[in-house]
């Protein structure tokens, strides 16, 4: 097809106009990149940049996952919750999704109703602590799992894919001795894996991103989430961690980098997994708006 | 994909309804109770979470009513000494600050609303006018990201663009002769900063939905507009836009159901005493009043308040929703 002269003008305008939304987006994400390279020296003769550093350095990496270093430690710590988190979300998610596709199941609209409220109506900030705190999981690793164990809407879902999985398999593996257990197990869990891959994932994401909880439900450093270690280091410098080694040699540096390097660098350190897994991301948040989900 | 957006929005309950016409009686439903007992133990744990913790801190709420003492026990919460009636309530809303955060809290919805809300759909229009695949993906995917970035990470981007110890936006400002700007303890550029924030990170990712339902757009539609003549832009504005409204209104309808919602974690993460007066928001002063000044009860007064509130916004747009034709969430 040819295109006339105004065709091919608004091609153009459309691709400058979506370039430049397209560096608003990118820019201040590529410019903290290119600020946590920046070295004490050349901070000392240039400021910091725009761009790019004229000699790039890992200084500022050095000194955050030092030996021993809570920024190391804080990762262990949300590693494990994207873990367990991830697994036991799935692992609570999926049987009752599974109970909820069952169509002549007795009073399945109102156990779905009983789920469905909690989307609409929650106890909020205050209650939620007394609970927590009265169930003593205060300053404890589960604080950040039990309260967020399944999220309502993945579980709807999830259990909306499933009641596309026709009844008859079931009937077949019934009429072949299969025990229900083994139907879950055998026919129904090898038939869901595209959004057990997908919902887990999100469950990942989630972990990895939460960090509210963790605020205000764990006081102990050392239990920190990266999350948090970041905040700390973005609103009052990592004087206050001075105590756990590693970034404590910051003085023994010949060349020190510059205060806002360190939290630049920290900034691409919490963020690098989720940037390492993106493609994969994208892919599965994209099918999961299709799949009935709107992210608000 | 025909009916593309109801299938998207919906959580379809409705199929849950041929169920009732199964009921036969006690003896009837005990024999399919019976006949699925490992469907039920398979729920049970789940469900216990939902009990546990989504309905308890719900009737936790009971303590909005009291004079709650976190140092006496479980026992306390039910006693009938306690109570206070709604002195919660009445100290909130004579406070001086009942109207500022109420006025906070719509305003910075309704500006994210009124600003945030027609970019995406403009972003999705231009990138689904691109015929070159490979710049529309890379378009899409660097603009989804910063919705993946945690709210810690993303607020730290937008300090480090802002301060004025060499952040990008105050070079530039010095770069051109100006004067480098505290810009986030500036009253006056608050909310502004907090909008073009949530603009970054959330309009390419809202512009996903719009692009979904313009797939759905019949290509003959698109072919009969240009034999009438219509150029690009008039396709654009006559075709495709008309064939997204429908997703557009109700999409709006949610989103102004959701406005109590003003963005707390953003919030919390970039405000400072001196921004209190155009940035606190009823989220922020629970968590400040309640839990860090430790009044549990009036915050969870203020808390309940807004709760009930959001219930009622959320109604109202699903019943609007309804009347307009779409099944609605629920």
């Amino acid at each position: 097809m040819k295109l006339s002269r105004g065709e091919k003008l608004f091609d153009w305008i459309n691709i400058f106009v979506l370039a430049i939304l397209t560096l608003f987006f990118l820019i201040p994400f590529l410019s903290v990149v290119s600020t946590s390279l920046v070295s004490g020296r050349e901070y000392a003769l240039r400021g910091l940049f725009i761009l790019y550093p004229y000699r790039p350095v890992l200084s500022s990496y050095d000194m955050l996952l030092g030996q021993g270093s809570i920024v190391v430690n804080a990762y262990i710590v949300t590693s494990a919750r994207v873990v367990v988190g991830t697994g036991l979300g799935l692992a609570f998610t999926f049987p009752l999704a599974y109970v909820l596709s069952k169509r002549r199941l007795y009073g399945r609209v109102p156990i779905t109703m009983f789920i469905f409220f909690t989307m609409l109506f929650h106890g909020g900030l205050i209650p939620n602590f007394v609970l927590v705190e009265k169930i003593r999981l205060l300053d404890s690793f589960w604080a950040m799992i039990w309260p967020v164990l399944i999220n309502p809407w993945w579980l709807l879902i999830m259990r909306n894919f499933m009641l596309a999985i026709p009844e008859e398999l079931e009937e077949a593996a019934i009429m072949d001795g299969a025990s229900p257990l083994v139907v879950l197990l055998r026919v129904y869990l090898p038939l869901s894996m595209p959004v057990i891959a997908t919902i887990g994932l999100w469950y990942a994401v989630f972990h990895w991103n939460q960090w509210f909880d963790a605020a205000i439900y764990i006081n102990d450093p050392k239990k920190l989430p990266l999350q948090l270690i970041l905040r700390g280091i973005l609103e009052y410098g990592t004087g206050q961690y001075s105590d756990y080694s590693g970034l404590a040699e910051m003085t023994e540096l010949t060349d020190p980098p510059p205060a806002e390097s360190l939290k630049a660098a920290m900034i691409v350190i919490t963020t690098l997994p989720i940037l390492m897994i993106y493609p994969f991301i994208q892919r599965y948040f994209v099918r999961g708006i299709m799949l009935g989900s709107i992210k608000g | 994909m025909q009916q593309p957006l109801g299938e998207q929005i919906r959580v379809r309950l409705e199929q849950d309804a041929p169920v009732f016409a199964e009921k036969k009686g006690f003896r009837e439903a005990w024999r399919q109770i019976k006949r699925d007992r490992f469907l039920y133990a398979l729920a049970a744990l789940p469900l216990l979470y939902f009990v546990v913790f989504r309905y308890l801190p719900m009737v936790g709420l009971i303590i909005a009513f009291q004079d709650y003492d976190p140092f006496l026990g479980i026992g306390a919460m039910f006693s009938l000494d306690n109570f206070v009636g709604f002195k919660h309530f009445t100290n909130f809303f004579d406070s001086i600050f009942f109207w500022n955060i109420v006025r906070n809290t719509v305003l910075i919805s309704f500006y994210k609303l009124l600003f945030g809300f027609p970019l995406p759909i403009i972003l999705a229009l231009l990138i689904n006018e691109v015929r070159i695949t490979v710049f529309q993906r890379t378009v899409q995917t660097i603009s989804y990201l910063p919705h993946f970035f945690s709210m810690v990470v993303a607020a730290g981007i937008v300090r480090a663009m802002l301060t004025p110890q060499g952040g990008l936006l105050n070079q530039a400002i010095v770069a051109f002769g100006g004067e480098a700007q505290a810009f986030l303890t500036d009253p006056n550029l608050f909310r502004s900063i907090l909008v073009t924030m949530d603009i970054w990170q959330q309009a390419g990712w809202n512009s996903i939905i719009f692009l979904a339902a313009m797939a759905t757009i019949n290509p003959e539609m698109y072919e009969a507009a240009a034999m009438d003549g219509a150029n690009r832009f008039q396709r654009m504005w006559y075709v495709t836009l008309p064939s997204i409204s429908f997703a557009i209104v109700i999409i709006l309808i949610f989103r102004i159901g959701g406005m109590l919602d003003a963005g707390f974690e953003q919030i919390l993460l970039l405000y400072s005493p001196s921004v209190y007066s155009v940035s606190d928001i009823i989220d922020t002063y629970v968590y400040r009043a309640g839990l860090i000044g430790r009044q549990y009860s009036f915050g969870a007064a203020v808390g309940l308040f807004k709760s009930v509130l959001a219930l009622i916004l959320m109604y109202m747009a699903n019943k609007v929703a309804q009347y307009l034709g779409q099944e609605g969430l629920w």
